[in-house]
């Protein structure tokens, strides 16, 4: 077997897994939300389908297979097949290069790769930002091609809301761009080890405070999510961009949404909480003799963060009420934007105070 | 193999740059131009410009781009309505640049300058320090002009913005 076939199939399992693992993501944070939610509202949540309710995702997933596809009068057939896909490719594409688990590198017949991460490029974290910015095209487009207002109002709010608050993501992770001096989001993580003090967030000379709670907020209105969820608000437009859509369709857009959260709760965890570093150098299954079993504790840090972070998606939702529109852009350009930008300057100062630290 | 790839995105940049003026619905020529600068970005990637290529779609695919999918969608152009008598301008304007490009083709060698030629860089150094490097070194004065000529022109649109509203007590 040639040396590039070798390669072509390693990278294609990574990415079958990874994929894999995201969709099984998926399926559980279904369960998980209307679970939580339930409990918060002091109720049961689902129950009917297989014991607790456990295989309710299922039960889902099945009917919207079967569902019947309907593609509104007077829609563009074209823009309303394309939309759905153009939503959810950008949302898969940027765990190309999420580091799973510890940096190594193993050989095999002659070719190095990195069992965590598909691909460790140089500007890791700017291309997830290029990606996640394509998003917004499958919402407006979808709007747009329902040729229904609800839709194209939807769709219009979710333009302006995304491009506004992406903004303030890519300016709140300058911080820690600045102080990793990498934008590769293998680097960014392996310069967060050792003890919880050295993540990020925590960081000596210039915690990243402000700008989590900046990226937090704003990744949450990225996502479409309560409280930021005016794209979809049910009491205003129906279901908003995809008031029209049905069956699949539907579920390829119910896919990117939760894609997404689990992506932006990926990058959170890697960039201000260590990744898949412990709170503590090294790691306990490497002091009790097993050292290669290591990246078992590591990943399962990683999902741990990642899934606080699911977690506080739903808490949100189910504690805040929605923002009115104004008060949304107010709250992004006159708020957010102006924290994050002295949270840059505060940053450089202090990284050109303490250089070496 | 290399020849390969730079003839791919060539080919697409072409024909989707041309189908932007050409597409009668105003919709399409968006997306049309959404496909080129994905393929522009896919020949900075194979010239080892990673950053650019981020930046090329971030900038222009991510936020310029949506906001001119946001302004063709809110318009809701007519789709004749963006022809008007102005072709010939264009021709006036296309038509020497096109004899320029044949001459060029005919006298000049192809060499490529040896700026570009070979990747002196490298792939393994890191392509966004590098530039860093540059812009606040060599190109510091060029860029901080740069981003005073912004930031007029950011100014100047809120100016030109409010004025409308300005009676109201705004």
């Amino acid at each position: 077997m040639t040396e590039l076939g070798l390669r072509f199939i390693l990278s294609l399992t990574q990415i079958a897994v990874v994929v894999l693992i995201v969709i099984v993501t998926v399926l559980i944070l279904t369960l998980a939300e209307r679970k939580v939610l339930g409990w918060m509202q002091d109720r049961m949540g689902p129950m009917e389908v297989g014991p607790y309710g456990i295989l309710q995702p299922f039960a889902d997933a099945i009917k919207l297979f079967f569902k019947e596809d309907i593609v509104p009068a007077g829609a563009n057939k074209f823009l309303f097949t394309a939309a759905p896909l153009l939503a959810l490719i950008p949302a898969f594409i940027g765990f190309a290069v999420i580091p799973w688990g510890p940096d190594w590198t193993v050989e095999l017949n002659g070719i190095v790769y990195k069992p965590f991460v598909i691909s460790d490029i140089n500007i890791g974290i700017l291309y997830i930002l290029a990606f996640a910015s394509l998003g917004a095209y499958g919402i407006i487009l979808g709007g747009w091609a329902s040729n229904s207002k609800y839709s194209l109002l939807g769709g219009l709010r979710s333009a302006a809301q995304v491009i506004s608050y992406e903004l303030n993501v890519g300016l709140a992770i300058i911080g820690v761009i600045i102080l990793a001096g990498s934008l590769s989001l293998v680097q960014i993580t392996n310069a967060q080890s050792g003890w919880f003090w050295h993540w990020y967030l925590f960081a000596f000379p210039a915690p990243q405070i402000f700008a989590f709670v900046v990226y937090v907020i704003s990744s949450v209105a990225e996502t479409n999510r309560v409280p930021f969820d005016l794209p979809e608000a049910e009491s205003e437009l129906v279901a908003g961009f995809f008031t029209e859509y049905s069956g699949l369709r539907f579920a390829f857009f119910y896919l990117a949404e939760y894609a997404n959260m689990i992506l932006v709760s990926c990058i959170a965890a890697a960039m201000f909480l260590g990744g898949w570093n412990a709170p503590y150098p090294g790691t306990i299954l490497d002091l009790l003799g097993f050292p290669s079993l290591a990246w078992i504790e590591n990943t399962m840090w990683f999902a741990a963060k990642t899934y606080f972070f699911l977690f506080l998606f739903f808490w949100l939702r189910a504690t805040l009420p929605r923002l009115r529109y104004d008060q949304l852009m107010r709250f992004g350009w006159k708020v957010m934007l102006p924290i994050a930008l002295a949270n840059i300057v505060v940053t450089s100062i202090a990284v050109y105070l303490f250089p070496n630290s | 193999m290399a020849q390969l790839v730079f003839g791919y995105f060539a080919g697409v940049i072409a024909v989707t740059a041309i189908l932007v003026v050409a597409l009668r619905n105003p919709v399409y020529s968006v997306l049309s131009l959404l496909i080129m600068f994905f393929h522009v970005a896919g020949l900075y990637i194979t010239l080892h410009a990673e950053f650019l290529a981020a930046v090329q779609l971030i900038v222009y695919a991510g936020a310029i781009l949506v906001l001119y999918l946001f302004v063709v969608m809110l318009l809701n152009a007519k789709q004749d309505d963006r022809y008007h008598r102005q072709w010939w301008v264009a021709g006036f304007v296309c038509v020497p640049l096109l004899l320029e490009l044949l001459v060029l083709f005919a006298g000049g060698k192809m060499e490529p300058s040896p700026l570009l030629s070979a990747d002196q860089a490298g792939p393994g150094t890191d392509n966004a320090k590098a530039i860093g490097i540059t812009l606040f070194s060599t190109y510091l004065f060029p860029f901080e002009v740069a981003s005073l000529i912004l930031l007029v022109a950011m100014v100047g649109a809120i100016v030109l913005a409010k004025r409308d509203i300005g009676g109201s007590g705004a």
